[in-house]
């Protein structure tokens, strides 16, 4: 089979710092810009959160922004920027969609009242009042906003995207997998145009007991990503981050601009942190087999310690490679970090540049040619992405 | 060696199976053939007050001795683990904790359920408020390691040593189709001579069963739970929830002929189209059914009429069972092969289904026999369709199935298995 390069054709991207390509290119292409961080709302939590956002121009039906909540919306919406800036709304019969998903959300009022009250009460005697309230109080259709692989469904239902539908489920390594595998079904010859990426609702308590019970969450006054001391940890960002990726081919055909070409995606797992980590992820880079000159990282570092220490002693091979912590301005998005940070690097290739530090860590200023995006996971994965200018 | 797309062809050397009617392949698959139901009544926690009060449940050793349920991440781990193991002693391949190739995991999502919810509000003195019940949760790496999404995998993945990173998938109950789709791509690509493809699902807990229960999906016929799955058949009115795995052990042909393993059969076609009309419901035009069962018939290089068995999703619910019918008519005409619905005895396996009943496939044409559909009582006059009624049923020369997948969510994915070349 012969393989085909792959480009991205559109990028939907939203953040705590704005929507869409214009919005953070102005916002992150200069010095200084300083996160928006709510640390009062899920205190010991700082949180990124979610900008407002339009959500008649890409769900156009009340009844559908109804059937979700605020994940599902999130990502819808993401979704339909980037098959716009595609300009693909014609071609979305046959586009080919994998959404790396985590949980929806819960009735969380539901939940605290109904632990509150069963808590102490023995097993046998709870059981039938459990089955009776939740019976009684949960919503019928929030079961649908809670399942995962309804964000997909909910963008075949509101964009029509219906060449196939695939959800990833994994944190961190699900999103890095979707993108590494829409990318290799097109290079093969699987269909001209691909769907991918991820959404990441950060003000959810239901989230925050989750990733707080691994000690994964970041308490206190907000600090840089490096700068993240003790347990250290992840601040969680809103962020909705899709793809739009075509056969070079298949984007030539139809006159599309490529913002950028995918070079190669790689992915592992090396279940133990941080040295076996790091040595994965070096054989993930000569995998991909690209110069070290002219570099830039996109890195999605989250705060973890183990995966900050992995991903440190990787990046330490790289030398004078410009590296920035994507994450200290934008915060951790699990499912949607990686499809954001490949977004983010389409953006700057597309407009000739590459972006000033982000995270007082952040160094190297040199011409970007090429830019790599990494993925370590808060617990598991290596991932790591190769972008480089279209021809 | 090579399809007719010049592609590896993909064999199956290893069957793994766990259904409520077995910890086993050849357990499971007797008993099916013999037409027996797996469902009965939930013992696994209180039904009182609930609508449906019957389930396919797969209990684990220390529970049948009396230890408390198990949380659906577990289940679903445990039931995988074994399915693996089987299929893996089938296939002979690799060495212990060192599998050639990569884990396509279908899975359902999982979650906190409400025993650690009560535990932890315990421990807060008796509220189950989120920021109480988080910051008493702080450090708890079981209940972080066992509910991401990402902990069944990278175990499954670390304890069979399979390569790259494992991959974890959900498309509703089409999920282990998926799995077997995702595995069969990755071997024809060539990034792996090898692939274990699982699909595995647990979740018969009160919150589960009564969000399906709220959808309106599953039957109440509690009091005969082996009458109660009854796809196609006229007083059909909802599926019944089931647990269980199915692991299949996948190597492109040329490997598996090269190490001398006995080849169980082909997955000769993959067939996807997602649907745009409902979250619950397809298109009545069942343009998204036809799509899938057609790409998967055409992806294998066959024509329908070498489609000699279907084996359907059937999930006894009046819709997809109508639409089902639909899609045969479409597809095959008016002499459709025969359809028989595994899930009127082990119930819908969920996540699981789709690889289940693609391993079913495999050993329907091993053995020339066609699972029945049970409690076929009473004929739909609208599905006209064999549905091989409550009887196996022994045949001949039979090379081709069609395995059917339709799930919530517009997940349509169909798959052909043919027997060894």
């Amino acid at each position: 089979m012969k393989k085909q390069d792959v480009v991205i054709t559109g990028i939907g991207l939203v953040s705590s710092l704005g929507e869409g390509p214009d919005a953070h290119w102005d916002v992150l292409s200069q010095p200084g810009t300083k996160p928006v961080v709510d640390e009062a709302t899920f205190a010991p939590y700082p949180v990124h959160p979610l900008p407002a956002l339009s959500l008649d121009k890409q769900i156009p039906k009340k009844g559908d922004q109804r059937q979700m909540e605020p994940w599902q919306r999130l990502g819808t919406y993401a979704a339909g920027l980037a098959i716009d800036q595609a300009g693909a709304r014609d071609l979305v019969s046959d586009m080919h969609l994998i959404v790396a998903a985590g949980g929806g959300e819960r009735d969380i009022a539901v939940d605290e009242a109904v632990a509150t009250a069963l808590c102490t009460t023995p097993t046998e005697e709870a059981g039938p009042i459990l089955n009776e309230k939740l019976g009684t109080e949960l919503r019928p259709t929030l079961f649908l906003a809670q399942l995962s692989n309804l964000l997909a469904g909910n963008i075949s239902i509101v964009h029509g995207v219906t060449g196939s539908s695939r959800t990833f489920m994994g944190e961190e390594a699900a999103a890095a997998d979707a993108v590494r595998i829409a990318a290799a079904r097109l290079s093969e010859g699987r269909g001209g145009i691909a769907l991918v990426g991820g959404a990441y609702a950060s003000q959810r308590w239901d989230l925050a007991l989750l990733y707080g019970s691994g000690n994964a969450l970041w308490r206190g006054p907000f600090a840089p990503v490096s700068a993240r001391d003790g347990d250290g940890g992840f601040v969680g960002g809103a962020l909705g981050a899709f793809l739009v990726l075509e056969t070079e081919e298949h984007a030539a055909s139809r006159g599309a601009t490529a913002l950028a070409k995918l070079s190669g995606v790689a992915t592992d797992a090396a279940h133990n942190r941080p040295n076996p980590s790091a040595a994965a992820a070096k054989a993930l880079w000569q995998k991909l087999g690209a110069p070290v000159g002219s570099l830039g990282v996109l890195s999605g570092m989250t705060g973890v310690p183990d995966a900050r220490a992995a991903e440190e002693e990787f990046l330490a091979g790289f030398g004078d490679a410009a590296i920035r912590r994507t994450g200290t301005l934008l915060g951790h998005g699990v499912e949607a970090t990686f499809p954001a940070n490949v977004a983010l690097g389409a953006l700057a290739l597309s407009r000739g540049g590459f972006y000033p530090a982000m995270d007082p860590a952040d160094a190297g200023t040199g011409a970007v040619e090429r830019i790599l995006v990494t993925g370590f996971g808060q617990w598991r994965g290596e991932a790591l992405a190769l972008l480089e200018r279209a021809a | 060696m090579k399809d007719h797309l010049g592609r590896p062809l993909v064999a199956v050397t290893g069957i793994g199976i766990v259904t409520p009617l077995g910890w086993g392949r050849e357990e499971s698959w007797a008993a099916l053939k013999a037409g027996k139901s797996g469902i009965s009544r939930i013992r696994r926690f209180a039904v009182d007050k609930l609508r449906t009060t019957i389930a396919g449940t797969v209990e684990l050793p220390e529970e049948a001795e009396g230890a408390p349920p198990v949380s659906a991440a577990v289940r679903v781990e445990r039931m995988a683990e074994a399915a693996v193991t089987e299929a893996l002693a089938q296939a002979k391949l690799g060495t212990a904790g060192a599998f050639p190739g990569p884990l396509m995991l279908g899975m359902p999502p999982v979650e906190l359920e409400w025993p650690q919810r009560f535990e932890l509000a315990r421990q807060a003195n008796g509220s189950g408020a989120y920021p109480a019940i988080t910051q008493v949760a702080t450090g708890r790496r079981d209940i972080y390691e066992t509910f991401m999404f990402g902990g069944v995998g990278e175990r499954l993945a670390a304890c069979f040593g399979t390569t790259g990173a494992p991959i974890a998938l959900t498309t509703a109950c089409a999920t282990g189709a998926s799995a077997i789709q995702m595995a069969v791509e990755a071997i024809q690509r060539g990034e792996s001579d090898a692939a274990i493809a699982l699909g595995t699902d647990g979740s018969v807990q009160p919150e589960a069963v009564i969000r399906f229960s709220l959808l309106s999906a599953l039957t109440a016929r509690n009091d005969a739970p082996e009458k109660a799955s009854r796809p196609f058949e006229k007083s059909r009115d909802g599926f019944v929830m089931s647990e269980g795995a199915a692991a299949l052990i996948l190597e492109s042909l040329e490997h598996a002929t090269a190490r001398g393993a006995e080849v169980l059969g082909i997955i000769a076609g993959c067939g996807e189209r997602a649907d745009s009309f409902h979250r619950t419901r397809s298109n009545p035009d069942g343009h998204a059914i036809i799509g899938a069962m057609r790409n998967a018939i055409t992806d294998a290089g066959l024509e329908p009429a070498d489609i000699g068995y279907v084996n359907a999703h059937g999930t006894s619910t009046p819709e997809n069972d109508k639409m089902e019918t639909l899609g045969m008519r479409a597809v095959f005409g008016d002499a459709p092969p025969p359809i028989s619905s595994n899930k009127s005895m082990i119930g819908h396996t969920l996540s699981a289904a789709g690889a289940l009943e693609a391993a079913f496939s495999l050993l329907t044409i091993r053995d020339q026999v066609l699972p029945p559909t049970i409690n076929h009582d009473e004929p739909d006059p609208t599905v006209m369709l064999d549905v091989v009624p409550n009887v196996a049923r022994p045949v001949s020369g039979l090379k081709h199935v069609l395995s059917n997948s339709f799930g919530f969510g517009g997940q349509n994915v169909c798959l052909v298995v043919s027997a060894a070349p």
